[in-house]
């Protein structure tokens, strides 16, 4: 749910990456928190495991600068992508704005992707959002592996309803900033509609 | 369609006043108001050294965290949290279901006059967030920024 301040002039909207574990979704979150001009971003945090899986959530907040004299704020969350940890996923949907889903491009994550974006639809829904109507966005990363699958094959698997999708090596950067741009421009043509 | 919760001058001048009136009353450190999102909406008190925007973020996972506990023991929710540190004390309550009000506390207040302050300052707070739910939903108040944007407006702000 969108937080617009007239006072300060601010627009603050929420965008949560989505996808099975290890797909890297706290990759892309800090690529973005590595490129970024220090005075754009606030300080990422993220609550994972010793062993560097999320546990809970990473936070990245991004402004994107000025539309008619509104600073535009962007918090980034990404989710636990664990099977086990539903529970923390549902609660991160909450007042969402924008999906961004990250699919693993393996052969042998095949199956958790499609696992992971069965999940995303039932949660957002147990929320009372549809997955169709939200601005929403596909990444399909890891294409630099030997192992991808084609693009189309994914494209058929995972993207039926051929929403804007984006090939990506989250750790060399390639893709990240083209995503999420597609899922700020969608969110702020979402605002402007329902306004 | 995507929900607005839409902050006017009115309203954020209400908050800060009620927030500004319980730092003083409670002896607190610093009190922020945060919507469940975890977006700050106001402070008060000595706030110039809080990272408030990882703050807003943590403590609305916290509370959306301790909601999911609530309803896996078949509890409405826990309306409030208390952590207490050696130097400063964190009290945490949900505000007519919406916001979140955080009061940071060190040795010159207590827990107890806290609570008290609080209770004080959560009637206000949820008259003011009625209005603005009110403002919210029937876009009254200011014509809305959004119907004026362009395609170019988004486009110009990815140019890098």
């Amino acid at each position: 749910m969108s937080f617009i301040n007239y006072s300060s002039r601010e627009i603050n909207c929420k965008i949560v990456y989505y996808g099975p574990g290890l797909c890297g979704k706290t990759t892309n979150l800090q690529y973005i928190y590595n490129k970024t001009n220090p005075e754009a971003k606030g300080k990422m945090i993220s609550l994972a495991t010793e062993t560097e899986r999320t546990l809970f959530f990473d936070f990245l907040p991004l402004s994107l600068g000025e539309i008619r004299g509104f600073k535009t704020r962007f918090h980034l969350y990404t989710v636990p992508g664990q099977v086990f940890y539903d529970a923390s996923r549902k609660l991160i949907l909450k007042g969402v704005d924008g999906v961004v889903y990250v699919g693993d491009s393996q052969m042998e994550r095949m199956e958790a992707n499609i696992e992971s974006l069965e999940n995303l639809g039932s949660n957002l829904q147990e929320q009372g959002y549809d997955l169709a109507k939200l601005p929403y966005v596909v990444q399909y990363n890891k294409r630099d592996l030997p192992n991808a699958i084609p693009m189309a094959e994914l494209e058929e698997v995972l993207n039926p309803t051929k929403v804007p999708s984006f090939e990506a090596v989250a750790p060399k950067g390639i893709g990240v900033f083209d995503t999420l741009k597609a899922v700020a421009k969608l969110v702020l043509t979402e605002l402007r509609k329902g306004s | 369609m995507i929900q607005q919760l839409v902050m006017y001058e009115e309203e954020l001048a209400q908050i800060n006043h009620i927030c500004e009136t319980l730092a003083r009353d409670s002896n607190a450190k610093a009190v922020l108001v945060i919507d469940k999102n975890g977006q700050a909406m106001a402070s008060a008190g000595d706030v110039h050294e809080l990272d408030i925007t990882s703050l807003s973020s943590l403590t609305a996972g916290n509370v959306a965290a301790t909601g999911g506990i609530a309803s896996l023991l078949a509890e409405k929710e826990f309306a409030g949290q208390f952590l207490e540190g050696e130097k400063i004390s964190y009290h945490v309550s949900i505000i007519g279901q919406r916001v979140i009000l955080v009061v940071l506390f060190d040795g010159r207040s207590s827990l107890g006059l806290v609570r008290l302050r609080v209770r004080k300052a959560s009637v206000e707070l949820v008259g003011v967030l009625e209005t603005m739910v009110r403002k919210s939903a029937s876009g009254s108040g200011q014509p809305s920024v959004f119907s004026e944007i362009t395609d170019d407006d988004i486009d110009n702000l990815f140019n890098d």
